[in-house]
């Protein structure tokens, strides 16, 4: 460092590097867009941080949230950060979408390198910081309370992975105002992340974001696994718990050890780019194929850990919106745990074209296709859950059923790639992208989607609103379908995926469709921020303190809704599969226990978000080469960790009067609710307490 | 929580002595490799197979007297869990192995 104090201090930042600068000094429309990206960002963080410094919410939100240790609070938390997530990586897509419309023989608004951060950017926030957080958030929220503990095993370090979740989020955030993020798409495949091809800041968020958010998801499902397999309420036999709950497992199983390779994958490139090592570099003995068989070997199971707690949740709504036993519970618990071994057999399908032997890849090709097999059975055993129940076409509802359609088509698609002389055709084009989308859009955002429509009432208190709600449904799906079954088309022509401008006029209309579809989708998010706002205006009208609006049958519906923090006064003792359900028939299902006792519950703490933020730092420092943060950063988190070991008085308790106080206002809400029939579930009669019938 | 509770100096007489057995075996196991190596008796592939199937043995004594997973149904689940991971680290290293190999035969 003899040229000077600024690179010292600040590593490789330039003026230059702000989107505002970049724009100011060449403002084209290009970067003008980025610009104006940037100043979302800047004018959104800054009027959240006005609104809550007016409203004096500081504390409370301190307090109340952001270093609770409370497993319903952190799942909320996750929630809202994918729905903030997913708000950006949408726009993008829609922008995406836009200029392939523009550029069919022209050169449109958004140039390559632009281009290239938008799509990188689309693919790891979808994946890594909507998707992932989501089901995370679902997972938090629901599974104590259905397995009826009363937190997660670990609650501190349940608090951490949000944290390091959001640090790494924050950090894709970031890139858009400082610097510019990976050109290399989702995967980042060297050689062309590597410093030879790269030697920019974009492969290093993405490596540093993907990093952080990789440990967070391996802890997080340490954290589940540990709670499912120690946290069960007397009675609940593994073959007892709610089908949720099981794909919960696997997916943590699945979190556990898919998650590491990825992690490994990114730091070996980070030594690449750090340290001149040769891993996956052209010369001096670097293998790429092994980035790609790290990448797929985290990248495949992947798949399954977002579409299992999916199947959970539509195990769930449709068995409850038919007012059935889940038909075929065994068969759907073998088909998890099939799917989640088959799902570590089949990783080089996605790498078929990257030169091993045909022998080999015929392999994986039938060991893909045999993934298809439990998949069907999941979908019979749904079918069949609605034969002859009685069946309403909620809005969760609607999502099962357009997902079961939606996804079979996508599954179709799927053993078409299967076929490895197949997908050399048509691998890497649209046709790709088109399946992908049509396996995620159904098998992850509406289930997640049914999830929150389904259990919000339970973590809020009020029904969500109806009619926005199939509004919402409505452009989702006819979005969807609009946006994605184009590109199946453009890509059995051979429209490259990734590709900024096209030079076939007989892409064009396809293109305007798939761009109007885009549009629908963009609409339907909003639609669903409108019936928040709706639902929020009108929740005292909707209120379902008493608990159970769906006529539920997991232990989750036995509580108050919004529950209390200590979730259960009594821990429950169960005896079949549907408890709660089986519970109201036999007229227990709100036993007034005798008395209460003490309640230990998680005192608050700030290890998460310590460690978020430092993690943050630490990686921000890394990425631009300025190390004195990055070592402060460290030492930070090592001395968090370290001042932790010294808190001694980590919980909280709960007095016996207070449980008492506040399960008799319950009880008594209860008494007063007058019982509906599921004709009346969606209509402010519904009070949350379910008319027994036989 | 399982069988009916024996009283709990029997109890603890039983486990050191499950750990003493274990202690022994390790002992025994570790010994063994090292002297196939420092003894030489058979050609080093045999050698080589003989101390990795040592190693496997010495594993299972572990799980067996430290960790207490045996095939009781109350260690069921743990062992289950111990298999499972024991097939996916299998069929992630292998199939790697196998893909690396198999990339490197062709670029010969």
């Amino acid at each position: 460092m003899t040229d000077g104090i600024w690179p010292a201090l600040l590593g490789r930042f330039t003026w230059n590097a702000l989107a505002f600068v970049r724009a100011w000094q060449n403002p084209t429309v290009n970067e003008i867009i980025g610009a104006g990206a940037a100043m979302m960002v800047v004018l959104g963080a800054a009027s959240v941080i006005t609104l809550i410094t007016v409203t004096g919410k500081w504390g409370y939100l301190w307090r109340e949230w952001l270093t609770s240790l409370d497993h319903k609070k952190i799942g909320v938390m996750y929630v809202v950060l994918a729905f903030v997530m997913l708000a950006r990586a949408l726009a993008e897509a829609v922008l995406m979408r836009m200029q392939q419309a523009a550029a069919v023989n022209a050169p449109g608004f958004v140039e390559p390198d632009h281009f290239a951060q938008l799509f990188s950017t689309h693919g790891s926030i979808m994946i890594f910081f909507m998707a992932m957080p989501f089901l995370t958030g679902i997972i938090n929220y629901v599974t104590p309370l259905q397995i009826g503990a009363r937190d997660v095993a670990f609650p501190l370090l349940n608090s951490i992975s949000l944290w390091l979740t959001g640090g790494a989020a924050g950090l894709m955030m970031v890139s858009l105002v400082i610097g510019r993020f990976s050109t290399g798409g989702w995967t980042g495949y060297p050689p062309y992340t590597e410093l030879a091809f790269s030697p920019d800041v974009g492969p290093d968020y993405w490596i540093s974001a993907v990093t952080l958010g990789s440990i967070a998801s391996t802890l997080s499902g340490l954290n589940f696994a540990v709670t499912i397999y120690k946290l069960r309420c007397p009675g609940m036999t593994l073959m007892r718990m709610p089908l949720f709950c099981w794909t919960t497992l696997c997916t943590s199983i699945l979190m556990i050890f898919a998650m590491p390779p990825l992690t490994v994958a990114t730091a070996l490139l980070a030594l690449d780019r750090y340290l001149g090592f040769h891993f996956f570099t052209n010369d001096l003995g670097g293998n790429m194929m092994n980035y790609a068989n790290l990448f797929w070997l985290f990248g495949h199971p992947e798949v399954y850990i977002l579409i299992l707690p999916a199947f959970g949740a539509y195990s769930e709504v449709v068995s409850t919106f038919s007012s059935k036993e889940l038909y075929g519970y065994t068969s759907l618990v073998l088909a998890t745990m099939a799917i989640a071994v088959l799902s570590f057999t089949v990783w080089v399908h996605h790498f078929f074209a990257m030169g091993q032997s045909a022998n080999l890849n015929a392999v994986f090709g039938i060991a893909t296709m045999t993934i298809g097999v439990p998949t069907g059975v999941k979908i019979y055993d749904w079918i069949w859950t609605m034969f002859r129940g009685e069946v309403r076409f909620t809005v969760p509802m609607l999502y099962s059923l357009a997902f079961m359609m939606t996804f079979v088509l996508g599954g179709f698609t799927g053993i078409l790639l299967a076929f490895p002389p197949l997908d050399y055709l048509v691998h890497n084009t649209l046709f790709l992208v088109a399946h992908f989308h049509n396996m995620l859009i159904p098998g992850l955002l509406y289930g997640m989607l049914a999830a929150t429509h389904y259990w919000f009432p339970k973590a809020f208190g009020f029904r969500l609103n109806e009619k926005w709600g199939r509004i919402a449904f409505g452009c989702w799906v006819f979005g969807f379908y609009l946006a994605f079954m184009p590109l199946y088309v453009l890509g059995a022509g051979g429209a490259a995926r990734r590709s900024q401008a096209f030079f076939e006029p007989a892409f064009r209309p396809w293109l305007y469709v798939a761009g109007v579809g885009a549009l629908i989708l963009l609409a339907a998010l909003t639609a669903l921020f409108v019936q928040l706002w709706v639902s929020i205006r009108e929740r005292d009208a909707n209120r379902v303190f008493a608990g159970d609006p769906w006529d539920g049958r997991g232990l989750e519906w036995s509580t108050s809704a919004p529950p209390p923090e200590y979730n259960y006064a009594v821990i429950p003792v169960v005896d079949g599969r549907d408890p709660f359900y089986d519970g109201k028939r036999d007229g227990d299902g709100y036993a007034v226990p005798a008395g209460y006792e003490d309640i230990a519950v998680p005192r608050n703490s700030m290890v998460g978000p310590a460690t978020g933020i430092l993690g943050a730092g630490l990686a921000f420092g890394l990425v631009w080469y300025i190390w004195w943060l990055a070592v402060l950063c460290l030492a930070g988190i090592v001395a968090t960790v370290i001042a932790r070991s010294f808190i001694r008085d980590v919980e909280r308790i709960v007095p016996a009067a207070d449980v008492a106080r506040i399960e008799d206002r319950w009880h008594h809400a209860i008494a007063a609710a007058r019982p509906i029939s599921r004709h009346h579930e969606t209509t402010p009669a519904n009070q949350g307490l379910a008319e027994v019938t036989a | 929580m399982t069988a009916p509770q024996a009283d709990p100096r029997r109890e603890k007489r039983r486990e050191i002595r499950t750990y003493a057995i274990g202690y022994a075996l390790a002992l025994a196991l570790t010994g063994g490799a090292f002297a196939a190596v420092h003894w030489p008796r058979f050609p080093a592939r045999t050698t080589l197979g003989l101390v990795f199937g040592l190693a496997l043995v010495q594993m299972i004594v572990h799980l067996r007297c430290f960790l207490h997973v045996s095939l009781r149904r109350s260690s069921r689940d743990d062992l289950l869990l111990i298999l499972f991971s024991t097939l996916i680290i299998i069929l992630m290293v292998a199939g790697t192995i196998v893909i690396i190999a198999n990339l490197h035969g062709r670029m010969m």
